[in-house]
């Protein structure tokens, strides 16, 4: 309940720092349109050759193009500013501030920044899933839905535990920065069903940067083609880097220093 | 002339060894290079599977040949200036860069290639390893591959030129954001790094025979695949001298126009 508090709170002034500059919602806007339509266009230029991709149906790609959206909007929103700051202040010396807090770090770390203007990358995908949902018809049903929202829920999950471990080296590397970049590039393959990759690069996108359970994995579950194991894998993976990510967090506390202190 | 000739070298030697330190930042910068016409590689290859074999008159070793090129291509024509030039507006470096008695472009130049000198062998590895893993099939023509070079430094000339003048654009306005985005939507599909120009609707292919996107990075990309006439490739060099000397005269005017409107403080 306190967490749901603090988190409302951080939201609200994030949310407040921004309406200060209504332009840039516009400007914002319009860059996730055009980010939109060069998807739109992509999509619209292969299955123009061909009626489906790698077992693929345009409407289910579409989908994957929404999640690919929606996942990629709440990680810009909060996940990629919060991280920010957090490798800032470890550099600087400024998470002594957030330390002394009497309240969980890093829940603390993990809220304290929302670019609340990137949340039009969230709608536009909710949009784009909402048309693809209703092309694909009456084969979606409350079962499938609970499936989905299950397996976006364990990606995100998923998402957030790994920056929060490439975040968190930051205790002991200077320029993580650079490491960030990493998921930035390898997150665009997970525009396209991953099943279309070669295997060493399937491998790439679950293991080493786990795009495709943020990203593919739920637009399965929303065409019907994600198997209950699958779903329970997706789910153990999420709660084992959850708790790996927090004990890594515990241990590079340990070794923080401060600046000041 | 040999002035600037020196100037060049010296230049050049100073940002090698300052780049060489990011070495590692500079890799994973390069690591969305090679991805995005991976990514469409792979695409289109799944693309000829489901359609058991030709697209348009591509099959699968001819689009790997095609988007391994293209990566190539894009890898040595490419700019980060827009990003540079907006920090240096909005920080005031670039009062230091007016003060030295030498057109600012110079030293962009240099430090566009100097860069590519480290990455080069990187992205030739990558090039090469593609290779093995795609089998791309290869037509090349002699006469087509001795005129790609002159067709590559025309591009990377356009490109630079083009990108320079649109960086300038900061010295109007702080959220150039929005039109370096724009411009790229435009430079991904018209320059064929979605798909081959070839696949595109009717009025795309128009529009990029039209604008200066094909000549900066397709256009050497089908020249060295052997898909042009040498009629064709002779109009593209002319056309791609003409978007140069266009270009070149667009730089000076922008040029003169934002430097009177630079304000910086202290400094």
């Amino acid at each position: 309940m306190r967490a749901l508090r603090l988190f409302w709170v951080f939201f609200r002034v994030g949310v407040l720092g921004e309406l200060a500059y209504p332009a840039n919602f516009f400007l914002q806007l319009f860059e996730s349109l055009l980010d939109l339509g060069t998807a739109l266009g992509g999509l619209a230029v292969v299955f123009a050759y061909t009626e489906t991709l790698g077992g693929w149906r345009p409407d289910e790609v579409l989908a994957l193009v929404g999640v690919f959206f929606l996942v990629g909007g709440v990680i810009r929103l909060i996940i990629q500013p919060s991280m920010e700051s957090f490798i800032e202040a470890v550099g600087e010396g400024t998470l002594d501030f957030t330390l002394t807090k009497p309240a969980d770090a890093q829940f603390l770390v993990s809220i304290q920044r929302v670019e609340i203007w990137r949340c039009t990358d969230i709608v536009l995908g909710a949009i784009v899933l909402g048309a693809a949902l209703s092309r694909l018809g009456t084969r979606v049903g409350p079962g499938r839905a609970a499936v989905f929202a299950a397996a976006l829920a364990a990606g995100l999950v998923i998402v957030y535990s790994f920056w929060l471990i490439l975040a968190t080296l930051s205790f002991w590397l200077v320029r993580v920065q650079n490491i960030l970049v990493i998921f930035q590039s390898m997150y665009e393959a997970g525009r396209w069903p991953v099943g279309l990759y070669p295997r060493w690069m399937r491998f790439a996108l679950r293991f080493l940067v786990p795009v495709a359970f943020a990203t593919t994995v739920p637009a399965q579950a929303l065409a019907g083609r994600l198997n209950a194991s699958a779903l329970c894998a997706e789910a153990a993976l999420a709660v084992f880097l959850f708790g790996a990510a927090r004990l890594f967090w515990k241990v590079g506390l340990r070794r923080y220093s401060g600046a000041s202190a | 002339m040999t002035g600037l000739a020196e100037i060049y070298v010296q230049q050049f030697k100073t940002t090698l060894a300052s780049f060489a330190q990011y070495r590692a930042a500079i890799f994973i910068w390069m690591i969305g290079h090679v991805l995005e016409p991976l990514v469409f590689m792979i695409v289109w290859s799944a693309v000829t599977l489901s359609r058991g074999g030709l697209v348009g008159g591509f099959g699968a070793g001819d689009f790997a040949a095609y988007f391994l090129v293209l990566m190539l291509v894009n890898h040595a024509t490419y700019t980060w200036i827009m990003y540079e030039f907006e920090y240096r507006v909005r920080h005031g470096d670039l009062s230091f860069l007016l003060l030295r008695p030498l057109h600012p472009i110079h030293t962009d130049i240099v430090d566009n290639l100097s860069s590519k000198m480290l990455t080069l062998p990187l992205i030739l590895v990558s090039a090469a390893v593609l290779a093995v893993v795609f089998k791309p099939v290869f037509h090349f023509r002699l006469w087509a591959a001795a005129v790609f070079l002159p067709a590559l430094g025309l591009a990377f000339l356009v490109r630079f030129l083009i990108e320079w003048t649109l960086a300038l654009a900061a010295f109007w306005t702080t959220r150039v954001g929005a039109i370096n985005q724009g411009y790229y939507v435009a430079v991904l599909f018209l320059s064929g790094q979605v798909a081959p120009l070839a696949l595109l609707p009717g009025p795309v292919r128009a529009a990029a025979s039209v604008l200066p996107f094909r000549w900066m990075i397709s256009f050497p990309a089908e020249l060295l695949l052997g898909r042009l006439t040498p009629a064709q490739a002779a109009a593209g060099l002319a056309i791609q001298a003409g978007w140069l000397v266009l270009a070149l005269l667009l730089m000076k005017v922008v040029w003169r126009a934002g430097v009177r409107r630079f304000t910086a403080v202290g400094g």
